[in-house]
């Protein structure tokens, strides 16, 4: 029962194509958390707003980013808006699901960092002329970007694990497509799979430590 | 020139600026006193278009406030204004603090920027803190850099709400200093104040407030030297 023996072999044969899998996988991450970012952030801004129907628009999205599966939210990119008539492609499908998501659960996030940051910051930038704009994107968010740094770091992290969802939607190109490509040819399951993990988690492991050296040099403060 | 004309305003039912008036000329300082809650600061705001109002107008160079078409952002480029709490953006050091307005708002260069910054720091006494952030100045220093802030913009009038209400003692001084050289220098000012003496030596006239209206206006030798109105009697006796 425990006589398993572990092959390297495989392995070390298989580690160039799982390295620019593991490449696409940091792509479509590093992508979909600029996407989720920035509408994150007009997402908090729109819950804010008066208008009734853009306040719904993003409540609508925020609730369903964080209240159903990820997989169904790639899912439905894919086969969804495929029956509607417009055909993405995996990659782009995969990108769009999880932008979709970290919008959703960074709107929120971003809802709170903006509540912490003082309201008479925004009376004193705009008492010097600037304007409501200027006056959000210069003073009010990168003191937002700051409260919010951590959480921030462990959306990346989400995202990079996001991306196995990629194989859902017919994705062979990312670390997770590869990964399955090379069991299916092969059976070398525990192998392949038990290596894949390990780079999951050191691509995971340097965009924490790398946050935090972002952290220590931009906020210094 | 500063016109406040029968200006009224309200938070929701509450009326806390019941029809002021009151015109400051080029050049004059105005000290305002009178108690807590009576409504200066709201004033102050209404002057600069932060707050509007319910009735009245207010005329700064003609410029009708409120009015609809007033461009407020291009107004406020012309009047300063210091809070009580300073407000010191966090995360600029202090020559970037007073270098965002100019960059932003009046698109000047990042060299010319920082000229005139340097210049208003190291006129408020701040020129070896060009590089630090404002959590590693004191209080005195962070409320000398908010005026230094408001003056980059080359303000024609400056407004100041209480700026040092929240100071520790020791360093009420400095800040009133600062101020004292503006007007020295013939800065048109407002100044919101419980620093009685300093209203008394460096005001031309002097203004009390109670419960949202002027009671009494005049030379400070006059309102502070010999009130007239049971108010300012009784509030120039407890902060005296
Ligand atoms: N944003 C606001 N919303 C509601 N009430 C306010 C607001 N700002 C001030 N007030 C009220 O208006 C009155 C005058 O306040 P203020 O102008 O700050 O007085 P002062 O500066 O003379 O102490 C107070 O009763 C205060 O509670
Ligand atoms: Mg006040």
């Amino acid at each position: 029962m425990f006589q398993y023996t572990f092959h390297w072999r495989p392995i070390l044969n298989a580690l160039p194509d799982m390295l620019s899998g593991a490449w696409v996988t940091i792509q479509i991450a590093v992508l979909s958390m600029l996407i989720g970012t920035i509408a994150g952030v007009l997402l908090a801004l729109a819950r804010q707003s008066s208008n009734k129907i853009l306040s719904g628009f993003a409540t609508a999205w925020v609730e369903g980013a964080r209240n159903t599966p990820a997989l169904f939210q790639v899912y439905m990119v894919y086969f969804g808006l495929g029956s509607l008539g417009i055909h993405l492609d995996s990659y782009p499908s995969l990108l769009i699901g999880i932008a979709f998501n970290n919008a959703g659960y960074l709107a929120e996030t971003f809802r709170g960092g903006l509540r912490a940051v003082p309201p008479t910051q925004m009376r004193a930038a705009r008492s010097l002329g600037m304007s409501a704009p200027k006056a959000f994107v210069y003073v009010v968010l990168p003191q937002m970007f700051r409260i919010v740094f951590h959480p921030m770091t462990n959306q990346m992290v989400w995202a990079v694990l996001m991306t196995s969802l990629g194989v859902v939607v017919g994705l062979n190109t990312d670390l997770t497509g590869i990964t399955q490509e090379l069991n299916v040819k092969t059976f070398r399951t525990f192998e392949y799979f038990a290596a894949a993990a390990v780079i999951y988690y050191l691509i995971s492991k340097v965009i924490t430590l790398t946050a935090r050296l972002i952290a220590w040099r931009v906020f210094r403060y | 020139m500063i016109e406040i004309r029968d200006v009224h305003k309200s938070f929701g039912q509450l009326e806390v600026v019941k029809g002021v008036s009151m015109s400051v000329a080029k050049g004059e300082v105005v000290s305002v006193i009178g108690g807590s809650g009576s409504g200066k600061s709201t004033l102050l705001m209404c002057i600069n278009g932060l707050e509007p109002i319910q009735k009245g107008n207010i005329h700064v160079d003609g410029i009708d406030v409120h009015a609809r078409g007033t461009d407020l952002n291009k107004l406020r480029r012309r009047i300063g204004i210091v809070f009580q709490q300073w407000n010191a953006f966090p995360h600029l050091s202090v020559i970037e603090n007073v270098m965002l307005a100019p960059r932003k708002v009046l698109g000047l260069k990042r060299s010319e920027a920082e000229a005139i910054a340097e210049q208003r720091l190291k006129h408020v006494g701040l020129g070896e803190k060009l590089k630090v952030y404002p959590s590693q100045l004191s209080g005195g220093q962070q409320q000398r850099m908010a005026i230094a802030r408001a003056l980059a913009m080359s303000p024609d009038y400056m407004l100041f709400d209480e700026v040092t209400s929240a100071l520790d003692p020791q360093l009420v001084g400095e800040v009133l200093e600062t101020m004292r050289m503006l007007s020295s220098e013939g800065m048109t000012m407002i100044v919101v104040t419980h620093e009685i003496a300093f209203a008394r030596e460096v005001s031309n006239r002097v203004a009390f407030f109670h419960s949202g209206r002027i009671r009494e206006i005049g030379p400070p030798e006059q309102v502070i030297g010999s009130p007239q109105q049971a108010e300012t009697i009784t509030f120039l006796q407890s902060v005296l």
